[in-house]
C-alpha cells in the first residue's frame, strides 16, 4: 500500500514535470509534435499509447483461460504494425498534414468524406477512451482506497496538464516516460516466475520449458492440468478455425486503421522515418506481447498448484499459526496472496461443497464437483509479484505500470478527439479562415472538454452498454470504415469520392448494426449458428472490410474519375521527397515541408 | 541512351515497391494466418523445445517474424530509395 502511493505518486510527478517542459508553441507542436520526434523515441511513445490497461492488465489472464483461443489477441494486436509500417504510415507521412479525416477528406475532394471519417474517428475513439478512464478508477478505488469517480477525477487532472498544456509533444514525451515504467513493472515479476518455476530467466524461453527438476515441460504438463480439472485443453480452441481467421484479421486490420495510432507517425521527420518507427513500435511492443502467453500460462499453473484442494484460511486468522497447524495435520493451506487479494474482490471463494478446501473445476469436471474458485483475469499480472515473493516495492510499481498504460493510450485518444474538432470540423470544414492562434486555443479547449467527457463515460461506463464492447466496437469499426478507404486512397488512383464515401458507410453501418445485435441488442443470447458465416461479432469486422472494399471499387468504376490533380497528388505521395501541392484540400492547407 | 551511373527510369520504382509489398505481406500472411491458425494442426505434431509448432507460431513465433519483416522492408526501400535517387 505504502509502495503503492509511492509509485504511483513519483510517477505522476513525472509526467507533470515533463507537461510543463514538452509545452506546445503552434498548432504543428500541437497536433504532430512539430514532425520532429525521433523514430526510436515515436516507437517508444506508439508502444506505450497502444498498450491498454487492458494489454497490461488483463491480456496476460484472458490468454491464461482460453490458452490457444487468446493467440487472436497477439496475432491480431502486433501483425498490424506491419500493415502500418507496409501499407499506411510511410505515405500518410508523406502526405503531411495533422490527422486521418485530412487524408480522407483532401484525397477524396470532399467534405462530406471528411465529416464520415470523423464519426468514425470520434466514435472509434470515444469508446476505447471510455475503457481507459474506468481502468484508471478501478486501480485507484482498489488499490489506493479511494473512491471510484475521485480515482476517475485524479487521473482526468493529470491527462489535462500534459495533454491541454503539451498537446500531441506533452503526450509524445509523457509515453515515452510511461514505456519505461510499464515495462519495467512488466517483465520483472515475469523473469522471476520463470525462474522459479522454469529456471530459465527469460519468459519466452521458460515458456518452451520443461518444468524445474521436472522431465515434462511447462505447456504439457499445464494441458494435463486443465483438462484433469474438466476444462478444455489448453493447446486448442472451441471456436472454429474461420472464426479465429476473422477475429485476428478484424484485430490486425484494426489496428492499422486506428486514427490514436495512425497519427503517432505523423510526429516523425520523414517517410523512412515512419516506417523505421513502426518498427521500433512492434519491437517495444513485441517485449510485452511475447512476455505475455508465458505468464499467462505460468499463472494459471500456478494458481491451479498453490490453491486447489488447498485448506481455506479465513481472513483475520492467523496466517502463519494456522498454516503451521494444517501442514503438521498433513494438510495444505491456501496461499497468503490469496487472503491479501480477496480484499480486492478480485478473488472469491464459495464453498459449496462444505468441506473447507478449494476446488478449482472445469465445466466437464471427471469428480462431478463444482468449481468454488473465481479468479479475475487481472490477478495473472496483479498477483505475479507476490506469488514470485517479490519484495513490496514490486507490486506497487505494478499498479503504477496499469496507471501508465491506461493514461497514455487515454492521451493519445484525446489528441484525436480534439484535432478531429479543432482542426477537422472548425479549421478545414466550418470555419476556413481561422488563424494558427485561434485554432491552437481551440484544440486546447477541444482537448480540455474531450478529457471532462471522457472522465464522465468512465463514471458512466457501467451504464454505457458500449464500452464493455471495446475490442468488438473499436477494432471492427476501423477495420471496416478507415482502412479501406486509406488503403485505396494510397494504392489505387481511380477510387475516387463517391467510391470512398459508399465504401465507409458501407463498413461503418452494417458492422455497427451487427455488433450492436449480437453484443447488446436481441441477439445477444444468440449462439455462431445464427451468426453471419458462422462469425462472432468480434470477427465481423473483417467480414464487413471486404464488402466494403469491394462496394467501393464498384462504386468508383461506375461513375466518374478523380480529377488530375489528386491523381498527381497520389503520385507523389508514393515517392518520398516529392510531395507538391495538388487539389482543393492543399489549397485550403498547404502540406508540411 | 542514358549511361550506366545515371538513375534508372522512375516509373519502376513503383512496381518494384509494390513487388516488395506482396513478398513480405505472403511471409506475413503465412507465419500468422498459415503457420498459427490454418496449419496449426498439421504443424503441432513437430516441436520447439516444449511447444507444439503451431501453437508457438500463434503465440510468439509470428510476432519474431512481424518485427523481422519491418525492418527487412526499411532496410529494401532505403536500397531501392537510393537506387533510383529518391531523397525523402
Amino acid at each position: 500500500m505504502d509502495w503503492t502511493i509511492f509509485w504511483v505518486a513519483a510517477t505522476f510527478a513525472t509526467y507533470f514535470g515533463i507537461a510543463i517542459w514538452a509545452r506546445a508553441g503552434s498548432t504543428n507542436d500541437f497536433y504532430v509534435a512539430g514532425h520532429g520526434v525521433h523514430p526510436v523515441v515515436n516507437g517508444m511513445a506508439t508502444a506505450a499509447d497502444w498498450m491498454s490497461a487492458a494489454s497490461f492488465l488483463s491480456m496476460a489472464g484472458l490468454i491464461a483461460g482460453m490458452g490457444y483461443g487468446g493467440s487472436v489477441y497477439l496475432m491480431g494486436w502486433t501483425g498490424g504494425y506491419v500493415l502500418l509500417a507496409l501499407l499506411l504510415a510511410p505515405f500518410l507521412r508523406e502526405f503531411g498534414k495533422f490527422t486521418v479525416p485530412d487524408f480522407v477528406g483532401d484525397r477524396y475532394y470532399s467534405d462530406t468524406a471528411r465529416i464520415v471519417a470523423v464519426i468514425c474517428a470520434l466514435f472509434v475513439s470515444f469508446t476505447y477512451i471510455a475503457g481507459q478512464m474506468s481502468g484508471v478508477g478501478i486501480a485507484f478505488s482498489r488499490f489506493l482506497g479511494v473512491d471510484f469517480n475521485t480515482g476517475i477525477f485524479a487521473g482526468m487532472g493529470i491527462v489535462f496538464v500534459y495533454a491541454v498544456l503539451g498537446g500531441m509533444k506533452g503526450v509524445t514525451y509523457t509515453q515515452v516516460a510511461q514505456y519505461v515504467v510499464l515495462i519495467f513493472a512488466y517483465t520483472v515479476p515475469a523473469i522471476f516466475i520463470s525462474l522459479m518455476l522454469t529456471g530459465n530467466p527469460v519468459p519466452q524461453l521458460g515458456f518452451l520449458s520443461n518444468l524445474k527438476g521436472e522431465e515434462i515441460s511447462m505447456l504439457h504438463k499445464l494441458d494435463l492440468t486443465v483438462q484433469d480439472l474438466g476444462f478444455t485443453s489448453y493447446l486448442s480452441s472451441t471456436k472454429s478455425n474461420l472464426d479465429i481467421f476473422c477475429i485476428t484479421a478484424a484485430l490486425m486490420f484494426g489496428t492499422a486503421g486506428l486514427p490514436h495510432v495512425i497519427i503517432r507517425f505523423f510526429t516523425v521527420p520523414r517517410a523512412a522515418d515512419a516506417r523505421l518507427s513502426a518498427g521500433w513500435a512492434l519491437v517495444f511492443i513485441a517485449l510485452l506481447y511475447t512476455v505475455a502467453p508465458a505468464v499467462g500460462a505460468f499463472s494459471r499453473l500456478n494458481v491451479i498448484s498453490t490453491v486447489n484442494e488447498t485448506t481455506y484460511v479465513t481472513p483475520g486468522e492467523d496466517y502463519a499459526a494456522k498454516a503451521a497447524a494444517l501442514e503438521a495435520a498433513g494438510e495444505r493451506a491456501s496461499p497468503a496472496w490469496f487472503e491479501n487479494w480477496e480484499i480486492t474482490t478480485l478473488v472469491a471463494f464459495d464453498d459449496k461443497n462444505g468441506d473447507g478446501k478449494m476446488q478449482i473445476r472445469g465445466p466437464a469436471a471427471p469428480d462431478g464437483l463444482e468449481n468454488e474458485v473465481t479468479i479475475n483475469n487481472d490477478i495473472a499480472v496483479l498477483a505475479n509479484p507476490e506469488i514470485a515473493k517479490l519484495p513490496d516495492w514490486v507490486i506497487g510499481l505494478v499498479v503504477a505500470g496499469g496507471l501508465a498504460a491506461a493514461l497514455s493510450t487515454a492521451a493519445g485518444l484525446l489528441m484525436v478527439i480534439a484535432s478531429a474538432i479543432s482542426h477537422d470540423l472548425c479549421r478545414r470544414t466550418f470555419f476556413r479562415s481561422m488563424s494558427d492562434k485561434a485554432e491552437l486555443r481551440v484544440a486546447r479547449l477541444a482537448a480540455a472538454g474531450a478529457v471532462v467527457a471522457a472522465g464522465f463515460m468512465g463514471i458512466y461506463s457501467a451504464q454505457l452498454a458500449f464500452v464493455a464492447q471495446v475490442v468488438a466496437f473499436a477494432f471492427g469499426l476501423a477495420a471496416a470504415s478507415l482502412f479501406p478507404v486509406i488503403l485505396l486512397g494510397i494504392f489505387w488512383k481511380r477510387m475516387n469520392r463517391e467510391g470512398a464515401i459508399a465504401a465507409m458507410l458501407a463498413g461503418l453501418i452494417p458492422t455497427f448494426a451487427y455488433i450492436w445485435h449480437f453484443k447488446i441488442g436481441a441477439g445477444k443470447a444468440a449462439g455462431p449458428d445464427q451468426w453471419l458465416f458462422g462469425v462472432s461479432p468480434e470477427g465481423i469486422g473483417f467480414v464487413f472490410m471486404i464488402s466494403s472494399i469491394l462496394i467501393g471499387v464498384a462504386v468508383s468504376l461506375l461513375t466518374q474519375p478523380p480529377p488530375q490533380d489528386i491523381q498527381d497528388l497520389v503520385e507523389d505521395l508514393r515517392v518520398p521527397g516529392t510531395r507538391r501541392p495538388h487539389g482543393p484540400g492543399d489549397a485550403a492547407m498547404p502540406p508540411a515541408e | 541512351m542514358a549511361a550506366n551511373d545515371e538513375t534508372p527510369d522512375r516509373r519502376a520504382y513503383w512496381p518494384e515497391v509494390i513487388r516488395l509489398t506482396l513478398t513480405l505481406l505472403a511471409i506475413w500472411f503465412a507465419v500468422s494466418f498459415g503457420a498459427g491458425i490454418l496449419l496449426r494442426g498439421f504443424l503441432d505434431q513437430f516441436h520447439i523445445g516444449g511447444a507444439p509448432l503451431g501453437f508457438w507460431f500463434a503465440q510468439n513465433g509470428s510476432i519474431y517474424v512481424f518485427v523481422i519483416l519491418i525492418f527487412y522492408y526499411c532496410a529494401a526501400m532505403n536500397r531501392l530509395e537510393k537506387k533510383y535517387r529518391i531523397e525523402g
